[in-house]
C-alpha cells in the first residue's frame, strides 16, 4: 500500500489516534490498514453503535471512521450521542450507502465529513487532514516524526 | 422486472470489481429465475426495504472472493479462510449500497440493512415466492453472480405520492 506522510498530532508529535467502528471485521482491517499507511495508530475497534459510545469514552480517539449500517445502533444514532457527551469529537463518516438523507443526518448529528466505500486511501487521507485541520500536521515519509518536532 | 431499477446494480458491482480485484469483469449471462435459489459459492445478501423493496444477493466463486481478500490485505488469502466469506459481506454491501445511492438520488427511497451470509437453509427460502434476476460476471479469477429480486411497493409509493400532494 502506498506510504503517505505521516499525520501526527501537533501538540505532541505523537501519531493520531483512531477508533475504528464499522460491523465488518474485514472493513475494520482495510481502514485499519490504510490508517497504518498514515503514520497512525488505531486504538480501539467497535462493531455496533452502542460499543462505539462506550469505547470512544474508554479511548477518547482523535479521529473516529464510523459506519452508518451496523446491528444494534447505527452509526448516525450514536454520532449522536458521542457528540452530546463530546462536542469536541472528530467523527468521519465511512459507508457504501451515500445518499444525501444519510449525510445530512450524519452531518446534523455532529459528524465532520462523510467518505463513500469503497475507501480510496488518497481521499480519506485527505478527508483526515480536512477533518484536523491545524491539530495535525503532517511528516514526509522516512522522516521518522523528526521533522514536527 | 423493470431494466433502469436493475441497471444501478450493473454498473456498481462492475466499479468496486474493477476497483477491488485490479482486474475487468464483464458480464457473460443473464438469467430469470423463480424459486429456491442455488448458492455457486460464498453467498452474502442484503435486505432492502422501502418504495422499491427486495433483496439482493452477491455469490462469489470462492477464489474470486480470495483474490479480493488478498487484493486488500496484501498478502496471500486461501478459498478457505474465514475472512472470506467476511469479504463477500463487506463487497455486497458496498456493490448494494452504491446501487441504492443511485436509486435514490432518482427519487426512491429505501433502508438498507447489514449484508449477511447466506446459509443453505436461507437459500431455500430466498427466492421462493418471488422472481429473480441473475448477472453472471466473468473475472480473471472466477465467476460473480448476482441475484436481484425486488418489486416496486406501490401502497408506499402512493402514500408518498399523497403525502407530497398534500
Amino acid at each position: 500500500m502506498k506510504q503517505f506522510e505521516a499525520l501526527t498530532r501537533k501538540k505532541d508529535s505523537q501519531p493520531v489516534r483512531y477508533l475504528i467502528v464499522d460491523d465488518s471485521v474485514f472493513a475494520r482491517k482495510s481502514l485499519a490498514k490504510m490508517i497504518e499507511s498514515f503514520g497512525g495508530q488505531v486504538i480501539g475497534e467497535a462493531g455496533d453503535g452502542c460499543t462505539a459510545i462506550t469505547e470512544y469514552t474508554r479511548t477518547k480517539p482523535d479521529i473516529v471512521l464510523m459506519d452508518i449500517t451496523m446491528p444494534q445502533m447505527e452509526g448516525i444514532e450514536a454520532v449522536e450521542h458521542i457528540v452530546a457527551e463530546h462536542p469536541d469529537a472528530r467523527i468521519v463518516m465511512v459507508s457504501s450507502v451515500g445518499y444525501q438523507d444519510n449525510i445530512l443526518a450524519a452531518l446534523q448529528k455532529g459528524a465532520r465529513h462523510f467518505v463513500q466505500k469503497p475507501v480510496k486511501p488518497d481521499a480519506l487521507y485527505e478527508i483526515i487532514r480536512y477533518v484536523l485541520n491545524d491539530d495535525g500536521v503532517t511528516t514526509p515519509v522516512g522522516a521518522g516524526g523528526e521533522a514536527s518536532r | 422486472m423493470r431494466m433502469d431499477l436493475i441497471q444501478p446494480f450493473i454498473g456498481s458491482l462492475d466499479a468496486v470489481l474493477a476497483e477491488m480485484m485490479n482486474a475487468p469483469a464483464k458480464i457473460v449471462d443473464l438469467t430469470m429465475e423463480e424459486g429456491a435459489y442455488r448458492r455457486k459459492g460464498v453467498a452474502a445478501t442484503v435486505v432492502f426495504k422501502g418504495q422499491i423493496e427486495g433483496r439482493v444477493v452477491l455469490d462469489m466463486e470462492p477464489e474470486a472472493a480470495a483474490q479480493v481478500a488478498s487484493c486488500l490485505s496484501g498478502e496471500t488469502v486461501n478459498a478457505a479462510e474465514a475472512i472470506v466469506p467476511e469479504t463477500v459481506c463487506e463487497l455486497a454491501n458496498m456493490v448494494i449500497g452504491n446501487a441504492v445511492t443511485q436509486l435514490n438520488d432518482r427519487g426512491f427511497q429505501f433502508k438498507v440493512f447489514p449484508p449477511q451470509i447466506l446459509t443453505e437453509e436461507q437459500c431455500d427460502a430466498a427466492g421462493k415466492d418471488s422472481e429473480a434476476t441473475i448477472l453472471c460476471f466473468e473475472t480473471p479469477s472466477g465467476n460473480v453472480h448476482l441475484n436481484i429480486s425486488m418489486h416496486y411497493h406501490r401502497r408506499r409509493s402512493r402514500e408518498r405520492s399523497a403525502a407530497v400532494v398534500g
